[in-house]
């Protein structure tokens, strides 16, 4: 067993491109704020998939530091999302986005 | 050719998820499939030699991140009626392909640590090396980003803090 099957990179970094599409897509199209941050989750989540393979693909830890920055601002951003989204919550009473359109409704 | 295989099969994993999860009408079940798809993304960042970000993706993203969702879930919906709400979602049908999947991830990763050392992929880049650069030419990231969870830390209580006095007196 001395062969060693690396797996594309290129691949990879499709696999993180269509993930990062399907999480831009539910941003656009969910009405749901919860929804809404979980795609925004999805798209960090492929982002930080595209540093690992492209990281892996070169051999560098480089790759792995940018996914923990990545995780710290993730961590960050849906800490304060949250909060934010129970904050509309008390005020407009439901989490569709639409009815927050207006800074004043 | 048999890594291949288990790379592309969590790829697949992981597609699939992301769609279902992105589609869900209730958002519990978007949550499970979306921690069904972070730990696809896990098993591939094992596949591709980097074990430490897989560890970090189950312990931060599916565990904790995800953890937070699941009280805002909680959160919201307090009442008996919430109760009954869930209890309708919660069909044993809803769990088999979050089990299906589950259960394909999971044999993946035995077969991955049954196999040992021999499941060398390319370039692995272990927690050692990772730490050396960590602490060492990007110590001023760490820096930032220490202060960016500082704020989000701040940020979060004093928005979830305002939620609770607002809750207490709008039921008394």
């Amino acid at each position: 067993m001395t062969e060693v099957v690396v797996i594309p990179m290129e691949h990879g970094l499709l696999l993180a491109a269509i993930l990062f599409l399907i999480g831009l897509l539910g941003v656009m199209v969910r009405r749901n704020i919860l929804l809404i941050l979980m795609s925004l989750e999805i798209m960090l989540s492929a982002c930080g998939l595209a540093f690992i393979v492209v990281g892996a693909h070169w051999g560098q830890a480089d790759g792995q530091i940018m996914f923990m920055l990545i995780l710290a601002i993730a961590a960050a951003e849906v800490s304060v999302g949250l909060g934010m989204l129970l904050q509309v919550h008390i005020r407009i009473g439901t989490l569709d986005i639409d009815l927050a359109s207006r800074m004043r409704g | 050719m048999l890594e291949l295989a288990l790379f592309y099969l969590a790829a697949g994993i992981s597609l699939v998820s992301t769609i279902l999860a992105v589609t869900r009408v209730n958002a519990t079940h978007a949550l499970i499939y979306l921690i069904i798809s972070l730990l696809a993304s896990a098993i591939i960042f094992y596949l591709v030699g980097a074990p430490f970000a897989a560890v970090l993706e189950v312990v931060i993203y599916a565990g904790a991140i995800m953890v937070l969702f699941v009280f805002v879930i909680m959160m919201l919906n307090l009442s008996p009626a919430g109760e009954a709400i869930e209890h309708r979602w919660l069909q044993p049908r809803m769990w088999i392909i979050p089990a299906l999947f589950c259960t394909l991830l999971l044999a993946e990763i035995t077969y991955m640590l049954s196999r040992g050392d021999n499941l060398l992929m390319g370039h692995m880049v272990g927690p050692k090396a990772v730490g050396l650069e960590l602490f060492g030419p990007y110590v001023l990231a760490v820096e930032i980003a220490s202060m960016l969870l500082l704020a989000g830390l701040v940020g979060a209580f004093h928005l979830g803090r305002r939620y609770l006095t607002e809750l207490r007196e709008e039921t008394s």
